[in-house]
């Protein structure tokens, strides 16, 4: 079964990281590269992306003539997808297994973020048994 | 244009295949090894053969070829690390062709224990599914990860964990004894099983069904049944896949939506499919210990020989899902044969069985117990009630194909409300 793990940052200007020291930058990245890794050599990864920071993105909706009307920045959300991992695996308990490890990536001072990783399964074929 | 093979030996050689590398694997007790050994014979055979015509016994010559090849590895090996013993437990090259070249064992068990081995209680169900396609299914890693929706890297690392745990496990030293037998076999229809329902039903993904691995899985249980024949229950559930499988064409609309059985268009069954598994069936029954797949054949059977939902013989159903219920204590099964008590006794009967039912923790908010309420409170002309159930059943079910269903049969009979 397939699950998307996704990651939420609070939604207000550019990514935290930004302002932590050059050292837990480093740890970060260091632990989300391995996290990766471990993931694709246990034969449970099935994509995995990083998004661009809140500041860079925008809100597009069709006008009257079917053209862009874009929208900068939404300073309203509270929470925003800043990057995503799709899972396959045995059971729920895995992927809320992996989902436990990505939360305790390390912030400031090394220290676990425990950050909020919604966990949603991916939506697939009907039963065998059918009627 | 050099010479290719002819579908016909192309045919052999994925026939052979299993067989090859159940013999090399005995023989030389390195699954990779083998596996990459055996490609190489495949190889060689298919640039070999179209010149010098097919060999006497094409399965001894691939054998030997792979043997050699495995026997030239490691010697190059040894000569690389200055002649240092590298694996203890091999035999020396040279026994190796010379036990290959006068191949005299029946070639029924390197296949079947070849299938022992993929389909090991030690690997996890979807390693067990990927190693079979791999290893005797034939199939390349870019294929089995096409047919599961994963990237070719994920499934090829997938594979390799499963070989390095049978490995781990000493798993190919090991021949099931004579009771052992019984349970690996099961385990070995399990996986065939899997493999077919995630064709028939693709657990995974938008479409609704991929053919391809149903028919692999058929392919791959006939053989089975070849190398088994006085098992009851292989016969049964080779008999249970070619009646399912027969419904495909009528299973899904144009663009791709459900159809449930009731509603499906019988003129679309293929009649030489069922007429096979029916014979099949037929022969089995009388011949002693019948098992679950047996009677859900049988289920089958008599959905595929009726010529519609009213003029199914419903009580022979309601039997056989009786018999089904004391043989295994599946909560899917006792939902089945309240669908069954329904069409036999009406929808008020059925559902005073889902009442019972409801209390099993196992089904505790499982969509299917909502649906199977939606369609008999319908039945029993409680609108309102079934429009709940049916909604209820969309929202947690994870199925795209059978949500829209769900969904669409909410639509219609509030529809009629207004």
């Amino acid at each position: 079964m397939k699950y998307m793990l996704m990651m939420n940052t609070p939604g207000n200007g550019p990514y935290q990281i930004a302002n932590w020291p050059q050292q837990d930058i480093k740890a970060h990245i260091a632990f989300m590269i391995g996290f990766a890794k471990k993931l694709g050599a246990s034969g449970e990864l099935v994509a995995a992306e990083g998004l661009s920071g809140p500041d860079q993105a925008k809100r597009v909706r069709a006008g009257k003539d079917g053209k862009p009307i874009t929208d900068g920045v939404f300073p309203e959300s509270k929470e925003f997808l800043a990057g995503y991992w799709i899972i396959d695996v045995e059971s729920p308990e895995r992927a809320y297994e992996i989902a436990a490890q990505a939360s305790a990536a390390p912030g400031p001072g090394g220290a676990p973020l425990n950050m909020p990783i919604e966990v949603r399964q991916v939506m697939s074929g009907p039963p065998p048994d059918m009627l | 244009m050099p010479p290719s093979l002819d579908t016909r030996t192309q045919h052999l050689l994925r026939e052979l295949m299993p067989q090859v590398l159940g013999a090399v694997i005995r023989r030389f007790r390195d699954f990779a090894a083998s596996e990459d050994a055996v490609q190489e014979a495949l190889i060689a055979a298919a640039t070999q053969w179209p010149h010098d015509g097919l060999p006497e016994n094409p399965r001894a010559w691939l054998i030997h070829i792979a043997s050699r090849r495995i026997a030239d590895h490691v010697r190059a090996e040894t000569a690389r690390r200055h002649r240092e013993a590298i694996v203890v437990s091999l035999v020396p090259p040279e026994d190796q062709i010379a036990l290959a070249a006068d191949e005299a064992t029946p070639e029924r068990d390197d296949a079947l224990d070849l299938l022992f081995m993929c389909c090991h209680p030690v690997l996890s169900p979807t390693s067990a599914i990927a190693l079979t396609l791999r290893a005797v299914g034939g199939l390349t890693t870019f294929e089995i990860a096409k047919a599961f929706l994963v990237p070719e890297a994920t499934m090829a690392q997938r594979i390799s964990r499963a070989k390095q745990s049978i490995k781990e496990s000493g798993v190919p030293f090991q021949i099931p004894t004579a009771e052992e037998r019984a349970a690996r076999l099961g385990s070995v229809m399990h996986v065939l099983y899997l493999i077919f329902n995630e064709g028939y039903t693709a657990t995974s993904g938008p479409e609704l069904q991929r053919s391809d691995l149903s028919g692999e899985a058929i392919r791959l249980t006939r053989m089975l049944h070849r190398l088994v024949p006085d098992d009851t229950e292989v016969a049964g559930l080779l008999a249970l896949m070619l009646l399912t499988d027969a419904r495909r064409a009528a299973r899904t609309g144009p663009s791709g939506e459900l159809i449930p059985l009731d509603q499906q268009d019988r003129a679309l069954w293929d009649r030489s499919a069922i007429a096979e598994g029916v014979a099949l069936l037929t022969a089995t029954l009388p011949r002693g210990a019948v098992g679950p797949y047996q009677v859900q054949a049988a289920i089958a059977a008599v959905h595929d020989e009726a010529a519609s939902t009213e003029e199914t013989d419903w009580p022979q159903i309601l039997g056989l899902y009786g018999l089904l219920q004391r043989m295994s204590d599946n909560p899917m099964v006792t939902l089945n044969h309240a669908i069954a008590v329904a069409m036999v006794h009406g929808p008020a009967a059925g559902l005073e069985r889902l009442d019972a039912l409801a209390k099993d923790p196992r089904l505790k908010g499982h969509h299917r117990l909502d649906a199977v309420r939606a369609h008999l409170l319908e039945r029993a002309g409680d609108h309102e009630g079934a429009i709940e159930h049916y909604r209820r059943a969309a929202e947690s079910t994870t199925s795209v194909s059978e949500r829209n269903y769900l969904l669409t049969h909410a639509a219609r009979l509030s529809e009629t409300r207004k």
